[in-house]
């Protein structure tokens, strides 16, 4: 039987918790849940989720947030590009280190989205926009737990 | 090692393509606008994400909707008839004005303004995006919405359609970085522009000469020039005014009237009905 659709089902809740709306004075700190759930499946299951996904997500969160098309889809599909590199490695570290590489790809994340923005649109720099690196990072353990029982539960590959 | 793919291009060359790709989208879409005649196609294909997002909001509405009490009701209901006897006093001195200027104006042979069309919408979501000011509304091209239709609240301009979907579209804020809007000075009729700061409750008053009559609390409406804002409206009130000599121009910075970190219901003012040269009759 093909479970491979729970996959798609995670990336579309990550993509609904995306738009959410949200207090205003918590949005600033609104973690990357689709950059999240992509970079563990593709750590857990490259195979499946890789650099296509990834730029197909990316094009529904650009038209969500009503972004040029392209932007959130190239960052993406950077940071996943590098989790791919070293799957292997990052399966066996330990969740605190998987917590700071995270952190690092995180900030790289919105490094090139506030590239590409200063570059469309000059937006100033302020220091809120990197809030989310923090909330991100501290919900990996969680994250990362509840995805692995869902792909043990029901044994996907 | 087990390679990742076990048929079609590799890793790196994926990357290429997908990234190449992106790259092409971002300069047609982000710098020539080439994607803006489908992207009310696209988002209308993705407003399913946007209502089970907003489900959860409406939900807890509807349910605290239910179960508010009788006091508050009857609470509210006796300030909704004071606040609106007081309206209605307004409106009838508003009423005899408003015929006494269609006259003058006819006097003076100046076209009459006529009443705009107005739309109210329920504000959907705000945009979880630090870089522009947008916030979605659940009224779309089947309402009549179109682009570039001037939104407002209770209390200003709010700003202006920029993407119309089937059951939703987006307003860009007036204090959005991309934005401007043309206004004058309530008090002397100065002509400014007015542009976004990024920042929420802040806009930018740009090429003021230093010698400008303009001044802290001064209203800015709008001047109706550049034929997307009626005329007449208030967009913001002068927070500061500062007069540098070093500086070509000086800095004045203004804050928006509507209340846009507080938006619920918005109102779209639609076209006028009657074509220009058929007023003047």
């Amino acid at each position: 039987m093909n479970k491979r659709y729970v996959i798609y089902m995670t990336l579309f809740i990550a993509l609904v918790l995306e738009v959410l709306p949200m207090p205003l004075n918590l949005v600033v700190y609104r973690p990357e849940w689709l950059l999240l759930v992509l970079i563990y499946w593709n750590i857990a299951l490259p195979q499946r989720v890789n650099i296509g996904i990834a730029f197909i997500c990316g094009i529904i969160l650009d038209i969500l947030l009503g972004n040029s098309l392209g932007l959130n889809s190239l960052a993406l599909v950077i940071s996943v590009y590098i989790s791919s590199l070293h799957y292997q490695r990052l399966r066996n570290y330990s969740i605190w280190q998987q917590m700071v590489i995270l952190g690092l790809l995180c900030a790289l994340y919105n490094l090139i989205i506030f590239w590409l923005q200063h570059w469309l649109t000059d937006v100033l720099f302020q220091f809120t926009y990197f809030w989310p690196i923090l909330t991100t990072v501290f919900l990996w353990p969680w994250l990362f737990w509840l995805l692995r029982k869902i792909r043990r539960q029901l044994d996907l590959k | 090692m087990k390679p990742i793919f076990k048929r079609g291009p590799s890793l790196e060359s994926r990357l290429m393509i997908v990234v190449v790709l992106s790259l092409a989208l971002l300069v047609s879409d982000g710098l020539y606008g080439i994607f803006t005649p489908v992207r009310s196609v696209l988002t209308t294909f993705v407003s399913p994400i946007q209502y089970i997002a907003s489900l959860p909001a409406s939900l807890l509405n509807a349910s605290s909707n239910r179960i508010i009490s009788q006091e508050e009701l009857i609470a509210e209901n006796n300030l909704l008839i004071q606040q609106m006897m007081a309206l209605q006093a307004d409106n009838q001195r508003y009423q005899s004005l408003l015929a006494e200027n269609e006259q003058l104006r006819k006097l003076l042979d100046a076209p009459v303004q006529t009443a705009l069309p107005k739309t109210v919408a329920e504000l959907m979501a705000v945009d979880n995006n630090p870089y522009s000011l947008q916030v979605l509304i659940n009224k779309g091209s089947l309402s009549g919405v179109y682009n570039s239709q001037p939104v407002i609240d209770d209390q200003g301009i709010v700003g202006q359609i920029v993407d119309v979907a089937q059951t939703t579209s987006r307003v860009l804020l007036v204090s959005d970085l991309s934005h401007a809007i043309p206004v004058r000075i309530l008090r002397n009729n100065l002509r400014l522009i007015a542009s976004g700061s990024g920042e929420l409750n802040a806009l930018n008053v740009r090429h003021v000469a230093h010698s400008a009559d303009i001044a802290e609390g001064d209203i800015l409406v709008t001047s109706g020039l550049g034929n997307i804002f009626p005329e007449g409206y208030p967009v913001a009130v002068i927070a500061s005014v500062v007069r540098n000599e070093g500086q070509p121009f000086a800095t004045v910075k203004a804050t928006p009237l509507a209340r846009l970190d507080r938006l619920r219901y918005l109102l779209l003012l639609g076209r006028e009905n009657t074509p220009l040269e058929t007023r003047n009759e």
